[in-house]
């Protein structure tokens, strides 16, 4: 951590929008991009007399989320309105979840992106249901137009997650938010499209500075309008470095200014504070008399817990206890489940797994990137890559042809190891053929054998790329090491 | 209980009502009346009694997550005092 003369402390509050086919109190569906207007109903559009009835899906998807953060879940939970007027809630008020949240306090842990090897712990305030509001398309010019209101998300399912104050630095907030991303795509409760509000990272911030023997602590801003990983690191260090000198200019601290929100702007690159919203504190939340509560029951609990799955953390100690180390773990479980299965099953196939980590790391995924592509839809299937490199392993093949046979398995994805290496002219070569090419080449390249022989052994590498020229099959290994057997016999 | 003016205005305030002076003085009048009334509540003895969160003896009610067919843009758009037929148009207001 960089060394500052304060300890900056910061909360976060995610909104992940649940992955149910409809809206949290109506049958509206809730798919992204529709023409504006298009998904609405009584319910949601706020009409008198319209009722509310709950979602049980986006309860289960809920469920499945606080457990997996380690939550308490509710026994019993209710509804309340959080009344405001804004024009993109319709209702006047927004259900949400006052003092009985369906997921109570939990944790989760994450690897420490400032010191290797630690893990670091968010602790959870708690987790709790909420329906989204719509969306408010303003006048960019003037600002003298009309808005524009568009409800089709009105009434979508959130989730809140509210951590604890437990950040202490913009990279630790970035890695929490990041872990917890990968967590909720490995459950499927949310797409976690940030580009498309699906995540939502609103963040509270303030200084802890040492004074002598005591502690000041500047008044907390809430940073809103986070909308990706690098706005939120961007963001919370332009923030912290701007309440350092507003307390340097003005001395004021959290009992002399109240709390503030200032948005993030992202093109200029700086925090802006937003207009205050008159009384903005005072929601007067009571509970929504048109729902009844929700009771969980406890085999409803423990069906949930049965089905959670394999989750990110035990999936890496999983891998790690099959020999790859925490880098090369984490880049495996972060790319999806459907990876960590191909892993898996190349290495019980019995291919080695650090080659099969380190093929999945530089070719496999650099080839899904070139053809925009997931593993599920990958030409080459993991025993096909494990016997592969299993060949390798072996020394039939060397690693450079074996990248060939990879290349001439994406193209032929019906060609199998020995018509691959059929097709390619790949066959071993035997100890006179590999000698006489050696011999060939220090016969052609006296200059290098005249630097080896004074003990600069760089120049083999020249006579590696001379050899595949002249014979492709000719292991680069063994000829570099011929070559440098033979010089130094001739000494 | 008395009400004064300024919790009248405030309660006015967040509703987003205007009342002149006479119907502060009228609203306070009642309010307090109505609170007065609802304070007898308050006589009651209520240690041990778990808070009530319905009044009906009904819960988890819930429906399953599928499809119901909604209203069409035009009826959506139909209620409202102001749209250019794709979206509602509201007063211009400062970004959130
Ligand atoms: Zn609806």
């Amino acid at each position: 951590m960089n060394q500052t003369p304060y300890k900056l402390v910061i909360g976060l509050e995610v909104h992940v929008q649940l992955s149910t086919r409809t809206k949290l109190f109506c049958g509206c569906p809730t798919a992204f991009g529709a023409s504006p207007n298009t998904q609405t109903c009584p319910v949601c559009l706020g009409h008198p007399g319209a009722l509310p009835v709950m979602n049980e899906q986006a309860i289960a998807l809920a469920i499945r989320t606080g457990l997996a953060l380690n939550c308490e879940i509710a026994s019993v939970t209710k509804w309340d309105r959080k009344s405001y007027f804004y024009p993109d809630l319709p209702k006047g008020y927004q259900i949400s979840q006052f003092d009985q949240p369906i997921c109570g306090p939990g944790y989760l842990d994450f690897a420490d992106p400032e010191n290797e090897g630690e893990t670091l712990r968010v602790r959870l305030i708690r987790a709790h249901l909420e329906e989204d509001a719509g969306k408010s398309m303003h006048d960019e010019g003037a600002g003298k137009a009309d808005s524009q209101i568009d409800l089709n998300r009105t009434g979508t399912p959130l989730l809140e997650i509210v951590s604890e104050p437990d950040l202490n630095s913009p990279e630790a907030a970035k890695a929490y938010l990041i872990e917890l991303r990968l967590l909720l795509t490995y459950l499927g409760v949310s797409d976690c499209n940030m580009q498309e509000g699906s995540l939502r990272a609103d963040a509270n911030v303030n200084l802890h500075i040492a004074q002598g023997d005591t502690t000041v602590a500047t008044p907390i801003v809430e940073v809103k309008n986070l909308n990706s990983f690098r706005a939120v690191e961007r963001a919370l260090t332009y923030e912290s470095q701007r309440q350092y000198s507003q307390w340097q200019k003005d001395g004021r601290d959290i009992t002399q200014a109240p709390k503030q929100t200032r948005g993030w702007d992202d093109a200029a690159g700086v925090t802006v504070a937003q207009r205050e919203k008159e009384e903005s504190s005072d929601y007067r939340y009571f509970p929504d008399p048109d729902l009844v509560p929700l009771h969980i029951e406890p085999r409803q609990l423990e069906a949930a817990r049965q089905a959670l799955g394999d989750l990110p953390a035990a999936l890496r100690e999983r891998l790690r206890y099959a020999g790859l180390k925490e880098y090369d773990a984490n880049v495996i479980v972060s790319q999806g489940r459907s990876m960590v299965d191909y892993f898996e099953q190349a290495v019980a196939s019995g291919a080695p797994a650090k080659r099969v980590s380190s093929w999945i790391q530089q070719d496999v995924m650099r080839t899904l990137n070139e053809q925009e592509i997931s593993i599920e839809e990958f030409s080459i299937s993991a025993l096909q890559l494990a016997e592969l490199l299993q060949a390798i392993e072996k020394g039939d093949i060397d690693n450079s042809r074996g990248k060939d046979v990879f290349q001439y398995c994406l193209q032929h994805p019906e060609a199998d190891l020995d018509s691959a290496k059929a097709a390619l002219g790949i066959e071993a070569v035997d100890q006179g053929e590999l000698e006489a090419l050696c011999r060939e080449l220090l016969a052609e390249n006296p200059k290098i054998v005249a630097q080896v022989k004074e003990g600069n052994v760089k120049g083999l590498g020249a006579l590696i790329g001379a050899a595949r020229k002249k014979n492709p099959n000719a292991d680069p290994k063994q000829v570099r090491e011929l070559c440098h057997q033979l010089i130094l016999a001739d000494a | 209980m008395p009400i004064t003016s300024s919790q009248v205005r405030k309660v006015a305030q967040l509703a987003r009502l205007e009342l002149t002076e006479d119907e502060v003085q009228l609203v306070s009048d009642q309010l307090a009346s109505i609170v007065t009334f609802v304070d007898q509540l308050g006589e009651v003895a209520t240690d041990g009694v778990e808070p009530m969160a319905h009044p009906l003896d009904i819960h988890t009610v819930v429906r399953p997550d599928t499809e119901v067919p909604g209203l069409s843009r035009e009826q959506a758009l139909s209620n409202s005092p102001n749209h250019n037929d794709e979206c509602f148009l509201v007063p211009p207001v400062m970004a959130r």
